[in-house]
């Protein structure tokens, strides 16, 4: 067997300092990637959702294919969708980050329409509204925290799911960790895995605030419990 | 020959059905790791997530710290755990690498269901069991822990499919397992290698989520099935397996 190598110390702050240019601009493309799978998987999940939660037979089929989706391994869907969508392209990323929020965004938006009080819907139709105004004025926002907490689950799980795309050539933070790899140097990978991290964290907590600003009838204290 | 075509011949040729680098053994491989991850996962998980559930202490804190546990991308600490000389000069340097992040990736999702699920249970049904004269411990195994089981089954089937189909990874960093023909066709632009491998896990992952759910069943007793029916109503909000962190 070879020497054994060596990874050289956890945080050499030099290399880091040396490349900051560069982890900033992957560490927006990362947000980047994160923001537009969770922005294309709200916009197909909406509307499916109000779909699922007015025609109920849609909801087995619906669900089934997003469980599927959800179920494979990342590094499995992307290899197997990039036949069609193009290696190392950014749509075949997109493509598998997208898949797997749509069940976590389905079924929120369903949850969060299912659990406005019929009296309220009643009251609305009474006032005048029509069906798309009693949706669109009354129960979405009504169903809105709910659908919030899942935009906050997707968006932790893309952040991290996104790492995994840079080994089919987009991924933001994820290159550093192939970098680190194929150099055998430890620094890159800590600073991905850190800001990775921190980045779930912060997007987190954004959310959280956005959750609190677009729901102001709802209790702070049963927000924080999700 | 079309694409789909190549991969059924892939799939069926009989040179891909013998040898280390054979489907038998990277299959065997890829489910000895997950099983193993799982298994170290349930015992510290459920341990520590009962106890904590059971004295109802220090609960907040071991969500959070689990949560945010949820959040380090596997991939990331497969690699760097691959790096690491002292691991990389053991002879099954790939293995220890890929098991313990998938121990890792598998305890917070089980240890967060096993404190919920013991420390959920209704105050009056444990003071009921004393009151019949259990001891504690008859109370908590007879009565608490059954009652948690349905939430701690739900916690290490999430944590299964998820180890089953991260393990993937493993191969990146050296460790034989099915990601090895993901990975082999990725460098080769062997397509139809990579295609292949990944519906081998996607299968196999699909499998154990399948097989998880019956032994849930199975394990959990009647009294129980009726509560786990009831009890996630306040739950709705979070999708029926945890988040998951697959990076």
């Amino acid at each position: 067997m070879e020497l054994a190598t060596s990874a050289g110390p956890l945080v050499q702050w030099s290399w880091i300092s040396s490349q900051q240019g560069t982890i900033l601009s992957l560490l927006l493309q990362h947000l980047e990637l994160t923001v537009i799978a969770v922005a294309v998987g709200l916009v197909i999940s909406l509307p499916l959702g109000v779909a699922a939660w007015r025609l109920r037979w849609l909801r087995t089929p619906l669900f089934g294919f997003a469980g599927v989706l959800y179920v494979v391994p990342s590094i499995a869907l992307l290899s197997l969708i990039a036949p069609i969508t193009g290696f190392f392209s950014v749509t075949t990323a997109e493509v598998a980050l997208v898949s797997y929020t749509l069940l976590i965004l389905l079924r929120n938006t369903l949850a969060g329409l299912e659990s406005v009080p019929e009296d309220v819907s009643e009251a609305a139709r009474g006032m005048g509204y029509s069906p798309a105004q009693v949706l669109l004025k009354v129960q979405l926002p009504l169903a809105l925290p709910s659908v919030l907490a899942g935009v906050r689950v997707a968006t932790v799980t893309v952040v991290g799911l996104v790492n995994v795309t840079a080994l089919l050539g987009q991924g933001g933070l994820g290159q550093l960790i192939i970098q680190g790899f194929t150099e055998d140097f430890n620094t890159p990978v800590v600073v991905g895995l850190v800001l990775s991290v921190l980045l779930a964290g912060a997007s987190d907590a954004l959310l959280v605030l956005a959750e609190r600003a677009s729901t102001p009838w709802v209790p702070k204290i049963s927000q924080t419990a999700r | 020959m079309n694409f789909l075509s190549q991969v059924g011949a892939y799939l069926t040729s009989g040179a891909q059905w013998s040898g280390m680098d054979g489907i038998p053994n990277l299959l065997a491989n890829q489910v000895e790791i997950s099983a193993l991850a799982v298994v170290a996962a349930v015992i510290a998980g459920v341990g520590a997530g009962a106890v904590l559930g059971h004295t109802r202490r220090g609960g907040f804190a071991v969500l959070n710290a689990a949560n945010a546990a949820r959040a380090v991308p596997s991939f990331a600490l497969i690699t760097l755990l691959g790096i690491q000389p002292a691991i990389v000069r053991l002879p099954q340097g790939g293995l220890i690498a890929t098991g313990i992040a998938m121990w890792a990736l598998a305890v917070p999702p089980i240890l967060t269901n096993a404190y919920v699920g013991v420390q959920d249970v209704d105050p009056e049904v444990r003071t009921a069991a004393v009151a019949m004269g259990m001891r504690p411990a008859q109370a908590f195994w007879k009565v608490e822990f059954p009652l948690a089981l349905p939430l701690i089954m739900a916690g290490a089937r999430t944590a299964a499919v998820e180890v089953v189909a991260t393990a993937t990874l493993g191969a990146y960093v050296g460790f034989n397992d099915l990601g090895t023909l993901v990975f082999s066709g990725l460098a080769l632009h062997n397509n139809v290698e990579t295609f292949s491998g990944a519906l081998l896990v996607a299968v196999l992952a699909l499998v154990v989520d399948a097989l998880m759910a019956l032994t849930a069943r199975a394990l959990t007793p009647a009294g129980a099935r009726a509560s786990a029916a009831r009890a996630p109503r306040g739950r709705q909000l979070l999708p029926r397996r945890a988040p998951s962190m697959r990076g």
